[in-house]
């Protein structure tokens, strides 16, 4: 039998943050407990990028798949696997969790046990979302996630915490609830055409649900992942979320869980009820269209740059979900690109964000100005990270949107257009929010802040790093996705009636294409 | 021929405990300390070494008392329900001063009056373990006789229990009249035959059963009672009465609606249905504006009992074992639950409200987990035992096609979440100005919760056994 290395991924952490609890929660035991949390964190990564070593890029199939019999009475498993689209989120997944931990180095002396244990265990939660091949234990990571977020929120966060946190928690549910409700009732119809349940997402593939059941469950789900992602008008509770969440609550938040929203979509919803997605593409287009342009102006006057970027991020997540929605090559991989992407700026920035209140306690733009005289360091990394999330050419955001828009082009010239006006907005709110922090006049109180420290090169250093790669390089990370990304694709045309909605575009030039377009 | 008595030995184990401890508690000198919960404990332990026996066995006693798996895996969680609350009331027995032996006794005599529920075929033999049970629940009740609140929730709960017994008794008066038996095989037979025109007195007795039962599981609207009983109960009582009270009442109600009254489906379903949604709704958006830890788990219970209906509604091929495998999994969830609240509370404190628990996680880091964990479950969150009872529940309540009943059921449950953090906010996120004191946790208490705790995650994590069991024993009936 191979070595089960997904399964490892799950339960590295769970077994690292039990482990924890050997150590007494008292301040001698400090640096042990983080550089053990640290630690196992990074052994995870580790274990990712073996991961994706071992990928075979060029297969679309789920690889290094494992099942096991769990409730056999309802046909369900522990079924876990990965291919092209889930591979880099869970890469992208272990490299934030280290980075999370350590950004909090400073920061977080409260509990501080229990707060690397709930980061552990939030890890491990989010790699079972990503791996599972059964709808059931999909479901399980899904809602025992909420747990340790919620707790992360509650516990550590600033002044409104528990609002947030409690809000967080119920949208999500209130969401999720109906989707187990649609899960059940898949698994209730595969029962009815082949006699046994099953929650096998391969399985449940095969089986065509019914026009009209199709409706509501892919309602049910996507109300789900809709609030997730967050899709306007669903996205109420994160602007919340994120300023109340401690800087490594919000690195998680928006760089991986809500990736999990549209993961979801992609993974889930589009290809087990692709007629419905098919009907319903081009509503969800229009919010995510609508998403783009509100969240970009709502963006623009925020006074606290949190706030700030959590709008921005409204807006970011719109891009995918319309990349998703063109159901084309182009617009796909873009998706798929820019969640990663969303990943690694947006997580960047709220750690920009989070060494400036460190610094300052506030967070409110108008106290900050003239910083690039004072910090210089910091504001350049500040400037390359804001740039990457504008989506600048040579750097990663630009790949992902600009395929997106490719692919949306090719679907729907209009809605591409008006989402093209999100670029320009983007740069607008996030020059100008720089622009206020960073030039013009010192005020006194930041004349002493300190520069950049070593942990704080430690945790930008590998951002920007993997920001330019990826704007350079997009193919190193396009190649794995390809095949998968096919399938799924033929996947959602043979089950779609609207046969005309899905352009057949050549695919291997694509890549191809992304690659001397981002290379430029 | 003392095989025909097979079927009544686990019952008999549990009243000889019971009246051991009446002997043990008329030989105490006063002030002496007697160690009658153990003893107890032990009694149980013989019960559940005759249930292992009888498994798979199906004996019956005198025609009134079968040992089906049915009723051997109600029998079971009774087991637990009676060792766990057994375990827990040490402390608060202690504490509150309460008489040991009459304590403990009435414990065991209701204990034994619900495995004879559970295990009776007859309607005759029910009603007669209905009110053993009943009788004894309504003294420990107000057992705590200094208190005003106590003498209070007893009193009501025994006006009102008398009332619905009688409406019971009603019921099975009408059903003799229409059928001409009480037992509920004949019942079934007799019923059978002429179910496509049933006449006007029989739906009235099975109106009035169903009130009975309904009382007793406290289901809407005749939940009036369960706020204040258990708020007014000492805690490790209230843990005993919500969940073993509710697994007995709704094992002679499966075993009533589902056998005996099966041809009849097509009326009671309807009522049935009704009765749990309301249920769940007023269970829970009530609960959501409770300000007392009691009364806000009182209306969780009452919640719980929704989905429970919902269960029995749904009670199709699929469904078999969810209501069994639901009252094993709330049975020590919410046991967990109120012994927690008991082992915290004190004569000062007596810990009735939220702010109460305002930074318990500081001073005590395990019970607030403890709590926190029993909460999520009974919240419906994974990897805890609620979430698979919750699950098993739905997709039964889906496929037997009242998808309505599980919307409201998902939807409730969200709501119920809301009040559960609640308590976790109060005592994971609100700090206090006073640290709060707990006492030292004797080892037998700390062993039940460690107990419960891991039957939680058992039944969170790996559920397949136990489901397989519940679903195979609950077709011994229907």
């Amino acid at each position: 039998m191979p070595f089960p290395i997904l399964t490892a991924l799950i339960a590295l952490p769970i077994v690292g943050a039990l482990a924890l609890l050997a150590f007494k929660d008292d301040h001698e035991h400090e640096s042990i407990i983080r550089n053990a949390a640290l630690g196992v964190s990074l052994l995870v990564f580790a274990v990712t990028v073996l991961l994706w070593a071992q990928f075979d890029s060029s297969s679309a199939e789920f690889q290094l798949v494992e099942r096991h019999a769990w409730i056999p009475a309802f046909g369900i498993g522990y079924a876990v696997g990965v291919d092209g689209i889930s591979l880099l989120l869970i890469v992208l997944t272990g490299f934030l969790t280290p980075i999370a931990l350590l950004c909090s180095w400073e920061s977080v002396h409260k509990k501080l046990r229990a707060f690397c244990m709930v980061v552990l265990l939030l890890e491990s939660a989010m790699i079972g979302v990503f791996v599972s091949l059964d709808l059931f234990l999909f479901y399980v990571f899904w809602d025992a996630m909420l747990i340790p977020m919620y707790f992360l929120i509650g516990i550590w966060g600033y002044d409104r915490r528990i609002y947030a946190s409690i809000k967080f928690l119920l949208y999500t549910m209130a969401g999720s609830v109906l989707m187990l409700l649609a899960i059940l009732g898949m698994a209730g119809l595969y029962a009815t055409a082949t006699g046994r349940y099953s929650f096998d997402l391969l399985e449940l593939y095969t089986l065509t649900v019914p026009s009209h059941l199709q409706f509501w469950f892919f309602l049910a789900f996507a109300l789900a992942f809709a609030i997730k992602v967050p899709l306007f008008p669903f996205h109420t509770w994160l602007p919340d979320a994120h300023v109340e969440a401690p800087t490594a609550g919000s690195v998680i938040l928006a760089g991986v869980l809500l990736k999990m929203g549209t993961y979801g979509l992609l993974r889930f919803a589009f290809p087990l009820f692709p007629e419905a997605a098919a009907y319903f593409a081009p509503y969800l287009a229009l919010l995510a269209v609508i998403g783009i342009i509100y969240g970009a102006l709502v963006a623009m006057v925020q006074p606290d740059m949190k706030k700030l970027v959590a709008y921005s991020s409204v807006s970011h997540l719109g891009f995918v979900v319309l990349g998703i929605t063109a159901m084309n090559t182009h617009g796909v991989q873009g998706a798929v690109y820019q969640m990663l992407n969303h990943g690694i700026s947006t997580g960047g920035l709220f750690l920009i964000v989070g060494m400036l209140s460190d610094r300052r306690h506030t967070r409110l733009i108008s106290e900050y100005g003239g910083l690039k005289h004072v910090t210089p360091r910091l504001v350049a990394a500040f400037l390359i990270i804001t740039l990457a999330s504008i989506g600048l050419p040579g750097l990663n955001g630009f790949v992902g949107e600009f395929l997106i828009l490719l692919g949306a082009f090719a679907w729907n010239p209009t809605l591409a257009a008006f989402a093209a006006t999100g670029v320009i907005l983007s740069a607008t709110y996030m020059l100008w929010m720089f622009q206020r922090v960073n030039y013009g006049p010192i005020t006194e109180k930041n004349k002493a802040l300190p520069d950049l420290k070593p942990r704080e090169w430690a945790l930008l250093i590998p951002v920007i790093a993997l920001s330019i790669v990826m704007g350079v390089l997009p193919n190193l990370f396009l190649k794995p996705m390809g095949p998968s990304i096919e399938r799924l694709l033929s996947q959602l045309k043979q089950g779609s009636s609207v046969q005309a909605h899905v352009p057949s575009t050549p695919t291997n030039s694509d890549i191809s294409l992304a690659q001397t377009r981002g290379g430029n | 021929m003392f095989s025909s008595m097979n079927a009544i030995v686990p019952m008999a184990c549990v009243f000889a405990a019971g009246i051991a401890a009446m002997l043990a508690e008329a030989f105490r000198a006063p002030g002496e300390r007697m160690p009658i919960g153990p003893l107890g404990i032990i009694g149980l332990i013989g019960a559940s070494v005759a249930t292992f026996l009888l498994w798979d066995r199906n004996t019956a006693s005198f025609g009134v008392v079968v040992a089906d798996n049915f009723g051997l895996f109600v029998t079971w969680i009774l087991i637990i329900v009676g060792v766990l609350s057994i375990a827990l009331s040490g402390p608060v027995v202690e504490r509150e001063g309460l008489p040991l032996g009459e304590y403990y006794a009435l414990m065991l005599f209701a204990l034994g009056g619900m495995i004879l529920m559970a295990t009776a075929t007859d309607l005759l033999v029910i009603f007669l373990a209905l009110e053993v049970m009943s009788l004894a629940v309504y003294v420990l009740t107000g057992i705590r006789r200094d208190r005003p609140v106590a003498s209070e929730a007893a009193m009501k709960y025994f006006l009102l229990g008398a009332f619905a017994s009688s409406f019971f008794l009603y019921g099975i008066a009408l059903t003799y009249g229409v059928t001409g038996s009480t037992s509920l095989t004949q019942i079934g037979a007799m019923i059978a035959a002429q179910s496509m025109h049933p006449a006007p007195l029989q739906l009235m007795a099975m109106g009035l059963l169903l009130v009975g039962f309904a009382f007793k599981v406290a289901a809407v609207p005749f939940h009036m009672w369960t706020p204040d009983a258990y708020e007014g109960a000492p805690p490790p009582v209230t843990g005993f009465m919500s969940t073993g009270v509710k697994a007995a009442a709704f094992a002679a109600f499966a075993r009533v609606f589902l056998s005996a009254y099966e041809p009849l489906r097509a009326d009671w379903a309807p009522i049935i249905w009704a009765i749990a949604a309301a249920t769940m709704i007023l269970g829970t958006v009530v609960g959501v504006a409770q300000s007392s830890l009691k009364r806000m788990l009182a209306y969780s219970s009452i919640a719980h009992g929704g989905y429970l209906l919902a269960a029995l509604l749904a009670a199709n091929d699929l469904g078999k074992g969810a209501i069994l495998f639901y009252l094993l999994t709330y049975a020590v969830t919410n046991l967990g639950a109120f012994g927690l609240i008991g082992l915290i509370e004190s004569r000062e404190r007596p810990n009735d409200q939220f702010k109460d628990y305002a930074g318990l996680w500081n001073q005590h880091p395990v019970l607030a987990g403890l709590m926190a964990m029993f909460l999520l479950s009974l919240g419906g969150f994974p990897p805890f035992g609620g979430f698979i009872a919750k699950y098993y529940v739905f997709m039964a309540t889906i496929s037997a096609g009242y998808t309505w009943l599980a919307i409201i059921g998902v939807l409730t449950s969200v709501v119920s979440v809301f009040f559960y953090l609640r308590v976790i906010v109060m005592m994971y996120m609100t700090p206090n100005n006073e640290p709060i004191r707990v006492p030292a946790v004797p080892a037998i208490a700390a062993l039940a919760l460690l107990a419960s705790a891991v039957l939680v995650l058992y039944l969170g994590i790996l559920p397949a056994q136990v489901m397989d069991w519940a679903a195979a024993s609950i077709s011994t009936i229907f």
